[in-house]
């Protein structure tokens, strides 16, 4: 584990990466873009970079019939996106691991992520995916770690949500 | 443009191509979409190395590309309808930059939405799959009207030796609705049951 709390998305790469996880799909996002670094410069992970958000749900649920641990990256605003494909995991009552980078909740400067990012955890509580949310960068790695063992070894579906308050604003 | 440019090249019959490709692709791993594919696959004789999907429409190719990269000496093989994967056409440019070696994606295309009333569907209207597919930079793609050409594609499909790439193929079949053949709707059972087969641990 790094001892730089500013280093969250290192840290969360570990945790992830400790809990066996080797597979990895996601549509990218600013705030995600230091974890995607790290699993793409990692060879023993596979990746998917998705044209839609449900498509790595779809990812997700093949890769652990085959026997692999996956991760999705997304932003909240493609989360609307994954709703019907997600009763697949919740269905079959296979592990699901989302993490979600917020936007439209914390100084944010475009009105249209705002809709989206307010409907993000009524949409997939509504659907039965369970929500943790995290507002600092160790609580996202505590988070996602007790995420890990709840999906993996407890067959859950679950999002972290990572606030946007933590990411900040988006830079021009 | 021609709006019914296929309407009188043959088809052929989908419980007899997908008997086929079962017989000769026994190893395989098999994800079925949701509608006919499902019923058709199943009517073929159940076995543990399928997973049938009952919902989670677009996303049957999506599955099979998961399996295929967490099973990459095992031939995974995906068989759904034309509704189920225009509805994920980005699947197709997701799985080419994926390039799974083993992983196939037969599509039964009967042109039609068969499930909700035999409502036309795009793959009549000038739609090729197999050409996007070929497009998206897919090893293979083909379109089949025959039975002898379903023989030849399971023996390529069975061969040890890997494609390059994924393979797309079109099988154009008679749009008509034949006589359900249920698998277990019971999703758990069946996940557990492929894992089981693989020797992963079940719950």
């Amino acid at each position: 584990m790094t001892a730089d709390p500013a280093d969250w998305p290192r840290a969360t790469y570990d945790a992830l990466t400790a809990a066996k996880v080797r597979h990895m799909a996601y549509v990218p996002d600013a705030g995600h873009s230091a974890l995607i670094r790290l699993f793409e410069a990692d060879e023993g992970v596979v990746t998917n970079v998705l044209t839609t958000e449900e498509e790595g749900i779809a990812i997700a649920c093949g890769a652990w019939l085959g026997g692999m641990r996956s991760v999705v990256l997304m932003q909240s605003s493609g989360v609307g996106n994954c709703i019907n494909m997600l009763s697949l995991p919740v269905q079959a009552r296979m592990p699901l691991l989302m993490l979600v980078t917020m936007r439209g909740e914390w100084g944010e400067f475009n009105p249209w992520q705002v809709p989206m990012g307010r409907a993000t955890e009524a949409a997939l509580t509504a659907i039965g995916v369970t929500v943790r949310r995290a507002e600092t960068g160790a609580d996202v790695v505590a988070t996602v770690e007790q995420a890990a063992t709840m999906a993996f070894d407890g067959d859950q579906q679950i999002a972290v949500l990572i606030g946007q308050r933590l990411l900040g604003k988006k830079k021009w | 443009m021609d709006k019914a440019p296929t309407m009188d090249a043959p088809t052929m019959d989908r419980r007899a191509a997908v008997a086929r490709l079962m017989e000769l692709c026994g190893e395989a791993l098999v994800v079925t979409g949701l509608g006919s594919p499902s019923y058709d696959v199943h009517a073929a004789g159940d076995r543990p190395e399928n997973y049938y999907l009952w919902g989670a429409m677009g996303g049957a190719a999506l599955v099979g590309l998961g399996l295929a990269q967490a099973q990459p000496e095992r031939r995974v093989m995906v068989i759904t309808g034309d509704g189920e994967q225009l509805m994920a056409l980005g699947a197709l440019a997701t799985i080419a930059v994926a390039r799974p070696s083993n992983l196939a994606v037969i599509v039964l295309d009967n042109e039609h939405f068969g499930e909700t009333g035999m409502q036309g569907s795009h793959t009549g209207r000038g739609i090729d799959l197999s050409a996007i597919a070929a497009a998206s930079g897919f090893a293979q793609a083909s379109q089949l009207r025959t039975l002898a050409e379903v023989d030849a594609l399971a023996a390529s499909l069975a061969a040890p030796s890997p494609s390059a790439g994924p393979r797309l193929h079109v099988l154009k079949v008679h749009a008509e609705n034949l006589p359900r053949s249920l698998p277990p709707r019971d999703a758990v059972f069946v996940k557990n049951r492929l894992r089981a087969h693989l020797g992963l641990g079940t719950s």
